[in-house]
């Protein structure tokens, strides 16, 4: 086991054992600043020396996924979790869009076994944070403009994700590797140390769902846990079929299985207010976070190894 | 010296709508507003704050009557159904009435 995922786990029992331990909110604020300009910046290095057209097919196709993901899961919380229609919009929007802190441990997890993937990848991660929510509230509130709807944009494309991992893709596009050398001891280097660190307070923050967990019970414990590898194996088809690597096609089922816990959240919060936010953030952060980090990834990995063995890359 | 009598109300809510909520609170008639951060348990169970998505703020306004009331019933229009928040008002005396 990777040790990045033993310090999710230390987090975790700290968490249950209710221990004392807290990171200051300042410095988890500074890891996820971090972790999320060092992904950015990875990522624009190498978009740079992609040919940018020829991504414009792939680009389309995650998006695609993106809109694709929630409209599938929808139904499912309607009819078998029987909850109310904004509780069913709200937590398919979560599980639509996507996780960067999960993103980061797949990277770690190819990064510690040698796997190469297409290091364009968190490119993709800003493309799939979007679509999801626009259908969430789509699906909540109808087709709805005006205010409300900008606010949310606003809400979204202004987020600390999207504004950092997009200035951070565009400070590596125009720098490059060379220009950049010089920030790696901050950046690239410590990038497992500031991993676990937050995997730490990540893990403290899942015990805390636990409780709510308990309350809702059994439905999202199994929706947590099924949906993400239903998730996946959409995400590792359409990579196969867009002929990415085998590290590649991990990558995008686990961006695919990955919930979102902090921009869909705040998102909600404004645009479908009566949906009720410990309930999505239980699946989320409870549930599927770490079954993707201790298991998921893993059996992604797996999945996408006998894919590949049995019908050769596209 | 001079005291004026003021009204001071004290919001505690969710942090995910702030920028929202001061919006309102200024079209509303306040002049300025003093933000802390907040924990708590309250009607919507224990609100510790751990979570980015979970965070909560105290909002403390000083104004004069007719603000006061016009806030308190734009917050119970807007905002109590749906959100986590509490609203309590207390007589202060202020030295400079022209700020608030």
């Amino acid at each position: 086991m990777d040790p990045v995922v033993l310090f999710f786990l230390l987090g975790v029992t700290a968490g249950i054992l209710r221990s004392e331990l807290r990171l200051p909110v300042q410095v988890y604020e500074l890891l996820s600043i971090l972790l999320l300009l060092a992904i950015g910046m990875k990522g624009g290095i190498e978009l740079a020396r992609q040919p940018f057209l020829e991504l414009l097919g792939q680009m389309v196709a995650v998006v695609a996924m993106g809109f694709i993901l929630p409209l599938l899961s929808f139904p499912v919380l309607l009819r078998f979790g029987r909850l109310p229609r904004a509780d069913a919009a709200s937590i398919a929007a979560h599980y639509g869009s996507v996780s960067v802190g999960t993103f980061a441990v797949v990277v770690a997890y190819l990064g510690s076994r040698d796997i190469d993937f297409e290091a364009y990848m968190p490119l993709f991660v800003v493309l799939l944070e979007i679509p999801a929510i626009l259908v969430g509230i789509v699906l909540a509130k109808g087709l709805v403009g005006g205010e409300r709807l900008r606010e949310s944009a606003h809400e979204v494309l202004l987020g600390k994700s999207i504004v950092l991992l997009v200035g951070g893709l565009l400070i590596g596009w125009i720098a490059g590797a060379d220009g950049l050398a010089k920030l790696a001891p901050l950046f690239f280097d410590p990038f497992q140390g500031l991993l676990a660190l937050f995997l730490l307070e990540m893990g403290l923050v899942t015990a805390s769902q636990i409780g709510t967990l308990r309350r809702y019970g059994f439905f999202l414990l199994a929706f947590g846990v099924l949906t993400p590898v239903f998730s996946a194996m959409i995400g590792l088809g359409l990579g196969w079929l867009l002929g990415l690597s085998v590290g590649g096609a991990v990558v995008l089922a686990t961006l695919a299985a990955s919930a979102s816990y902090i921009a869909v959240p705040a998102a909600m919060r404004i645009s479908v207010p009566e949906a009720n936010p410990a309930l999505s953030l239980a699946a989320s952060l409870g549930v599927t976070f770490p079954f993707n980090v201790l298991v998921g990834i893993p059996l992604y990995h797996w999945l996408a190894g006998q894919l590949y063995a049995l019908i050769g890359a596209a | 010296m001079e005291q004026h009598p003021r009204r001071l109300l004290t919001i505690v809510t969710e942090s995910s709508i702030e920028s929202h909520l001061l919006r309102h609170i200024e079209r509303w008639g306040a002049h300025g507003y003093t933000i802390t951060e907040a924990r708590g348990k309250g009607a919507r169970g224990v609100r510790e704050g751990n979570w980015e998505a979970n965070r909560n703020l105290r909002i403390e306004v000083v104004c004069d009557d007719a603000t006061a009331d016009r806030i308190a019933a734009g917050l119970r229009e807007h905002y109590y159904d749906n959100y986590a928040m509490i609203l309590y008002t207390c007589d202060v005396d202020v030295l400079r009435p022209e700020k608030f």
